[in-house]
């Protein structure tokens, strides 16, 4: 075990897949020479070489798309997309062609490729550089996508993503690779080290795609979640001192229906968050699992908290960012229902 | 027509219905003349092949110039062969379409050589990725005919399990990639695979296809851009068949300079050769190969053919473009010059030719009986529904098991409903 934060444990995924497997390979813009702009991939270039950690020009299509044809050529490749706001020029080469080829080739090609990208504000980054995307792709059939929210997750859930046999876009939220946040930015900032998942074995493990985490077990209300906003959701019902089971979903597709509705059905109420804008974000697709699983269990209407229907503005990131007083207003207003 | 004249340039195309065809805008060079440079060449000693034409038949039907392949007669019979199975194909399955036994289907006539000669000077190693008028690939890799009914079928035997429109094939073993419904797609993944090769230190080579209007879209840019920077072992084809649907091919190229000339604008040669020359199209397909399996990297070649058929089964060609217009095309049909060399050779005769024909049409015949006993889109044996949620994933989710489940549900339940209704 060593602490990591997360672009350390990241780094450690790739050092650990590259070390095991030469078909894996990286490319991106500014990956190689320079580390990555947020350095998960420092240091790989000059211990894999220049043919397997690859400077890419600035064209995520192009990516995407030579990605797709080095893993039909036998190579797993890591392509990374700088932001996530950047990859909707390779959002065609995403949804017709690598979620397609395993379907529309009757299983005979498959194209095993993993799309790294960091996601989600709280850095300052503006509308252009703090989007969280994943139900733009979570709507799609074919590619599995993960959002971890700590450091062990991060390299166990990188691992299963290299290895897996389909494609996966890999979201990391960028206000979690140095710390945990719990969503109040005036507060000095936290290391990974004080915190258990910062503890990440320097080997090969994994964490199942697909499978949710309960992170911390509770009765009184299920708090559905996932990437930063898990440690908001957290410190939200810890401050009104509310025994809520606080569920980390870790991967959108294929998502851990079982875990959701089991912890529904004990609580009977329940409050889904997400970083994301709220009209058609992921939440409405967990909201609306649990009004066909639990509806019969429910004491009171879900609470839904995002972001709001609006870009990200630079200037009021935190009237933005659904931080502990829009949870606590949910948990709340769940808990109060009658 | 509007006489409204402003600075903004609208593309025109050189005749419209009922206008005398012109051709004139294209820029012909006569067989022989354009200079082969050694495959190895810098790119300056290249950049006159963008802007010419490469030609070798002549008007007398004869081989001329330095890039005079040297086939041997049963290497020019073979590429008759599977362009006149490609031609006789085609007819076949457009007419399957009229009579309504599939939904859809794309013609190459007239396109032939482009991707039989091609397909011929390259290695069966190497790995290509068509575009949807390519067909003439699948006659070169040996792709059976009945499989490829089947798929255009989406019969109980189709390849893609009934989930492509027609003509979308593949194949892993004969190392075609699966055609895309979506233009341009596959350009820069046939750079991506041809990266890998590089990055694995194999000798196959990459080689892709698409249209002159695709080239509009970005994924021919990515594809040349990419290819360049990693010198890619790929060989780049535009087919400029001059029409995309309705649209004049200027409204991709925005001349003056042709699609071949792009090449040199990123670093890598541009060749324009005649597409309907099959001896120019197979010298050029070698010496860009030769020139990727060195590390030269990426070659453009454009191919200046036309488009006789309509788009596909769903187009009607009449309505844009004069309905003679083929008739005066000045490079003549790939065919029928092949077959005339053949015979300058006195290696050909009209009546083998007759044969072959009757050959490729009984080989068409008897595997379409056998590809409609495996059934239609309608009729005889179909596929089961239920596979529709295989391959989204290697293994099936929860959600999509309980998918399956539901439609099987839903078809008990209509099977029920009929049942009861007949007795």
């Amino acid at each position: 075990m060593t602490q990591m934060n997360m672009i350390q444990a990241l780094n450690s995924a790739m050092d650990v897949m590259m070390g095991r497997d030469a078909s894996v390979v990286t490319m991106g813009e500014d990956v190689g020479y320079f580390g990555g702009v947020f350095r998960v991939t420092d240091g790989l270039q000059r211990k894999y070489g220049q043919h397997r950690v690859l400077d890419s020009p600035i064209a995520e299509g192009g990516i995407v798309a030579t990605a797709i044809g080095m893993s039909v050529n036998g190579l797993r490749p890591v392509a990374e997309i700088q932001f996530a706001d950047y990859i909707y020029p390779a959002y065609d080469q995403i949804v017709s062609e690598l979620a397609r080829i395993r379907y529309r080739t009757g299983g005979e090609f498959n194209a095993p490729v993993t799309i790294r990208t960091p996601c989600g504000g709280g850095i300052r980054g503006g509308q252009t550089h703090s989007q969280s995307p994943e139900a733009l792709f979570a709507h799609v059939c074919g590619i599995k996508v993960v959002m971890p929210s700590n450091p062990y997750d991060a390299k166990g859930l990188l691992i299963s993503s290299i290895e897996d046999d389909d494609p996966v876009v890999f979201f990391e939220p960028k206000r979690l690779y140095n710390g945990p946040f719990d969503g109040d930015p005036n507060k000095p900032a936290v290391a990974w080290s004080s915190h258990p998942k910062g503890d990440v074995p320097d080997g090969h493990y994994r964490v199942t795609i697909g499978s949710a985490e309960i992170v911390r077990p509770g009765k009184q209300v299920t708090v559905i979640t996932y990437g930063t906003m898990v440690h908001v959701c957290i410190a939200a019902a810890e401050s009104l001192g509310i025994d809520a089971e606080v569920i980390d979903i870790r991967t959108i597709v294929p998502l851990d229906e079982e875990t959701i509705v089991r912890s529904v059905k004990k609580t009977g109420r329940c409050v889904v968050a997400h970083e994301a804008t709220r009209f058609a974000g992921f939440g409405a697709e967990i909201l609306a699992t649990i009004q066909e699983e639990c509806f019969w269990h429910l004491e009171a209407p879900i609470q839904r908290v995002a972001g709001w229907d609006t870009p990200y503005p630079h200037a009021f990131e935190w009237e933005y960012f659904p931080g502990q007083a829009r949870v606590a207003a949910a948990l709340k207003a769940t808990m109060e229902a009658k | 027509m509007s006489a409204i004249r402003t600075r903004l340039h609208v593309p025109q195309a050189p005749a419209r219905p009922g206008d005398k065809p012109d051709f004139s805008y294209l820029n012909l060079a006569p067989a022989g003349s354009a200079e082969r440079p050694d495959p190895n060449a810098p790119l300056a000693q290249t950049e006159a092949l963008a802007n010419g034409l490469v030609r070798v038949l002549g008007d007398d039907h004869r081989a001329i110039g330095p890039w005079d392949p040297h086939l041997a007669p049963s290497d020019l019979e073979l590429g008759l062969r599977h362009m006149m199975l490609t031609r006789v194909f085609d007819d076949r399955m457009h007419r399957a379409q009229r009579q309504g036994r599939t939904t859809f289907y794309i013609k190459s006539t007239g396109e032939e050589a482009v991707s039989v000669a091609a397909g011929m000077a390259l290695r069966p190693t190497d790995m290509l990725f068509p575009a949807y008028r390519n067909q003439g690939l699948q006659m070169v890799r040996g792709q059976k005919l009945v499989d490829l009914m089947c798929q255009i079928l989406s019969n109980s035997r189709d390849m893609c399990k009934g989930r492509q429109l027609p003509v979308m094939y593949h194949s892993k073993e004969a190392r075609l990639f699966s055609i895309s419904g979506n233009l341009a797609t596959q350009f820069p993944q046939a750079v991506g695979w041809a990266m890998a090769a590089a990055i694995k230190n194999e000798d196959d080579i990459a080689a892709t296809w698409l249209g002159d209007g695709s080239t509009a879209e970005a994924d021919f840019h990515y594809a040349l851009l990419f290819a360049q920077v990693y010198r890619a072992p790929v060989i780049l084809n535009v087919v400029n068949n001059q029409w995309a649907i309705s649209t004049f091919q200027a409204f991709a190229g925005g001349g003056p300079k042709s699609f071949a000339a792009r090449g040199p604008g990123y670093g890598m040669p541009g060749i324009r050769v005649d597409g309907n020359d099959f001896l120019a199209v197979y010298a050029v397909t070698q010496w860009a190969a030769e020139r990727a399996r060195m590390g030269g990297g990426p070659t453009l070649i454009e191919h200046v053919t036309y488009r006789v058929a309509p788009h596909s089964t769903s187009d009607d060609p009449s309505r844009y473009r004069p309905k003679d217009e083929y008739e005066s095309w000045p490079l003549g049909d790939p065919i029928e010059r092949l077959k005339s060399h053949l015979i300058a050779l006195g290696e050909w005769s009209e009546e083998r030719e007759a044969t072959l024909v009757k050959q490729c049409e009984e080989q068409v015949s008897t595997a379409w009986r056998e590809a409609m006993t495996y059934g239609t889109l309608t009729d005889g044996p179909q596929l089961d529904p239920d596979t529709m949620f295989d391959d989204i994933f290697k293994d099936l989710t929860p959600r999509l098991a309980k998918q399956k489940q539901q439609l099987a549900a839903e078809r008990a339940q209509q099977k029920n409903k009929a049942e009861k209704k007949d007795k």
